[in-house]
């Protein structure tokens, strides 16, 4: 069995003290920045990724640090969704569904249990599909050429305008503004500059780190200045945590069912984990036969979610190593990590470096037990922290943010357009554009105008050529249908309202 | 009243013809390929310009903006993350940074005493995690007072 030997050796290398005191490390921090109402995963990774470089960490330490972090993350989104109301993240937005009404009722401990082993069950099982999955899919992307990259680019970009955002045009925007500045830098090809202005500080192009953190974790900072960091005080109390058994037992078929449907919803590119809790909310509630009772707290609408988004979010890292070309806003973040550690995520990957993509997997399932560990029988711990207020919160994550970056680079203006980003991240959340789309285009947009190029110089300038395998045309079509069809679908899957500042 | 959108989208399109203006002046070279440094940059922009134009003609409601003293408030945020910007290197880590987060707590909380606390508290705390936790190279005071 392959599979075994493989898992044997990223065992070998996610094994050894160091790597296990990182995960356990990463796993604390992403539950709490989970947890904490406005901060998900993208912030807390983002924020994390300048700090990890300049500790030193080889490739795979930072991997399993961060992706422990991701993991923590996730699991983390429930307990502010659950306590609060509020979402600690996008996908636990439907754990608030269920989460609160059953927390108002008493049972808030029972609700943290339930999430939080059905977070396990789906991340666990997600993870052990990636293991499998994922090695096929990287063989199938040895026969992309630049045609077919360029192809599954454009698809991303159109999935995640068309499924993600409830406008095309604001989606469409998005990914433009991204690529737009992709382009600020020296040209490889042909070694000019482009929209520089004669600036040198631009002359390497914008740092898509800078872009990032600005972006996710800054432009948080107005938001919170704009509610004065009301709505974020505990509306229930939690007593002593007990372990629901049969509530557990009662829920395993759909703690199943939502692992599969939130993994393969993460698979997809551009659908992510919002995506996967969503459907599961919704599937659960069709097969159950007392459907009125969802929303009131039942322990099927607190498991679906939580299985289905942590079940996607190992999901989304099939298409993030094996093509490069990230499924969500979070794993577009862990791609900005493989970018600045140098490893080129695809295919080659997998054959070229198996002690990180295995190591890499072995520490996600390690991290898995930290995480049940931690998010069960030490909940409180996480709890407690949610009562610091904003007040101090936001701004010490607004210097942490700081700090990662000048760390870098040592230069100001880095500062300064972190600080643009922040400006511009508040005003295209105020108008409902996405701002994940920007990330993926900074990120993708100079491979993206190199695939274009090199099939052009293949073809000799025939733009036939972009048409022409089997494999390039099937994601053309994938693109365009996943641009257009949720213009018809939009009425039939309206997201249900939740509370206010969610 | 749907003017958050329409005036955005003139914003864009406006930004997106500027964009391809500055496209047309990119340099040539003598090595080149048959698309050229150009041509992505132009259909970004011709897509942008269509973002703009569809965002114009059919707006979305506009959001809830903020009164104008919290816009004021905002200002004041962005204005001190820019002067932190500026004052990290030639100020050291200290100074600033207690300024900047006392000031941001401030604006959040609109609490004086809690804000000092929480700037103080931040400053050293931060400090001291950076530079003798994770060792990173930081100046905790300017360096013309260090000698």
């Amino acid at each position: 069995m392959e599979i075994i030997n493989n898992l044997y050796l990223g065992f070998s290398v996610a094994l050894s003290p160091y790597t296990l005191m990182l995960a356990i490390i990463g796993c604390f921090i992403g539950t709490i920045v989970g947890a904490l109402p406005g901060l998900g995963p993208s912030n807390g990774v983002a924020i994390l990724i300048p700090i990890t470089f300049t500790m030193g960490l080889d490739a795979t330490a930072s991997l399993v640090l961060l992706t422990a972090v991701y993991y923590g993350a996730m699991y983390g989104g429930r307990i502010s969704s659950i306590l609060l109301n509020i979402p600690g993240d996008e996908p636990a937005m439907m754990t608030t569904l269920d989460g609160y009404p059953m927390a108002k009722n008493g049972r808030a401990g029972d609700a943290l249990v339930i999430s939080g082993f059905a977070s396990f069950v789906g991340a666990l099982l997600a993870t052990l599909a990636l293991a499998i999955v994922a090695p096929s899919l990287a063989r199938v992307a040895y026969v992309f050429g630049p045609a077919e990259y360029f192809a599954l680019y454009l698809l991303a970009f159109c999935t995640l305008g068309g499924v993600a955002s409830k406008n095309q045009a604001k989606a469409a925007l998005a990914s433009c503004v991204g690529l737009g500045i992709a382009m600020i830098g020296v040209d490889h090809t042909t070694g000019m500059t482009r929209y520089t202005g004669g600036n040198l500080h631009l002359m390497d192009g914008i740092d898509f780190l800078v872009a990032i953190v600005g972006l996710f974790a800054v432009s948080e900072v107005f938001f919170f200045i704009e509610s004065h960091g009301k709505n974020s005080s505990l509306g229930v109390t939690l007593g002593k945590v007990t372990i629901p058994w049969s509530d557990i037992f009662h829920t395993r078929w759909t703690m199943l069912r939502s692992s599969i449907v939130g993994f393969i919803a993460g698979v997809l590119p551009g659908a992510g984990a919002s995506l996967g809790s969503f459907l599961t909310y919704m599937m659960e509630k069709s097969i159950a036969g007392n459907r009125e009772e969802f929303g009131t707290g039942v322990a099927k609408g607190v498991a679906a979610p939580e299985a289905g988004n942590n079940a996607a979010a190992g999901g989304a890292l099939v298409p993030m190593l094996t093509l490069g070309v990230p499924g969500s806003g979070t794993t577009a973040v862990l791609l900005a990590v493989l970018m600045t550690l140098n490893i080129t995520p695809g295919p080659t990957l997998f054959a070229d470096r198996p002690d990180v993509v295995w190591g890499l997997i072995a520490s996600l399932i390690i991290a898995n037990f930290v995480l049940l560990f931690m998010n069960v029988p030490m909940v409180k711990v996480f709890v407690r922290i949610l009562q610091v207020p904003p007040a101090m919160l936001l701004p010490g994550v607004t210097m942490v943010s700081f700090v990662g970056i000048y760390s870098l680079s040592g230069s100001y203006f880095d500062l300064l357009l972190m600080t643009l980003f922040g400006v511009l991240g508040y005003i295209f959340r105020k108008l409902d554009i996405p701002t994940v789309p920007v990330i993926l285009g900074i990120l993708l947009g100079a491979n993206m105008e190199n695939n274009l190029r090199r099939a052009m110089v293949l073809s000799d300038g025939d733009w036939t050529f972009l048409f022409s395998s089997g494999i390039a045309i099937s994601l053309w079509v994938a693109a365009v249908l996943g641009f257009v069809a949720p213009f018809f679908f939009r009425r039939i899957m309206k997201k249900p309202k939740i509370a206010e500042n969610a | 009243m749907k003017l958050s959108d329409r005036l955005f989208g003139l914003i864009v399109a406006i930004g997106a013809l500027a964009y391809a203006a500055g496209a047309l002046e990119i340099q040539t070279s003598f090595m080149s390929d048959p698309v050229g440094s150009k041509t992505f940059p132009l259909i970004i922009a011709a897509v942008t310009l269509i973002c703009g134009v569809v965002m114009m003609i059919k707006p979305d409601d506009d959001p809830e903006w903020p009164v104008a003293s919290t816009f004021g408030a905002l200002l004041i945020c962005t204005i001190v993350l820019i002067a932190y910007a500026y004052m990290l290197k030639p100020g050291g880590f200290l100074l600033p940074t207690a300024l900047a987060s006392g000031i941001l707590s401030y604006q959040i909380s609109g609490k004086i005493k809690q804000s000092v606390i929480t700037g103080l508290s931040l400053s050293v705390g931060l400090f001291t995690l950076f530079k003798f936790v994770l060792g990173l190279s930081l100046f905790g005071l300017p360096r013309w007072l260090m000698g």
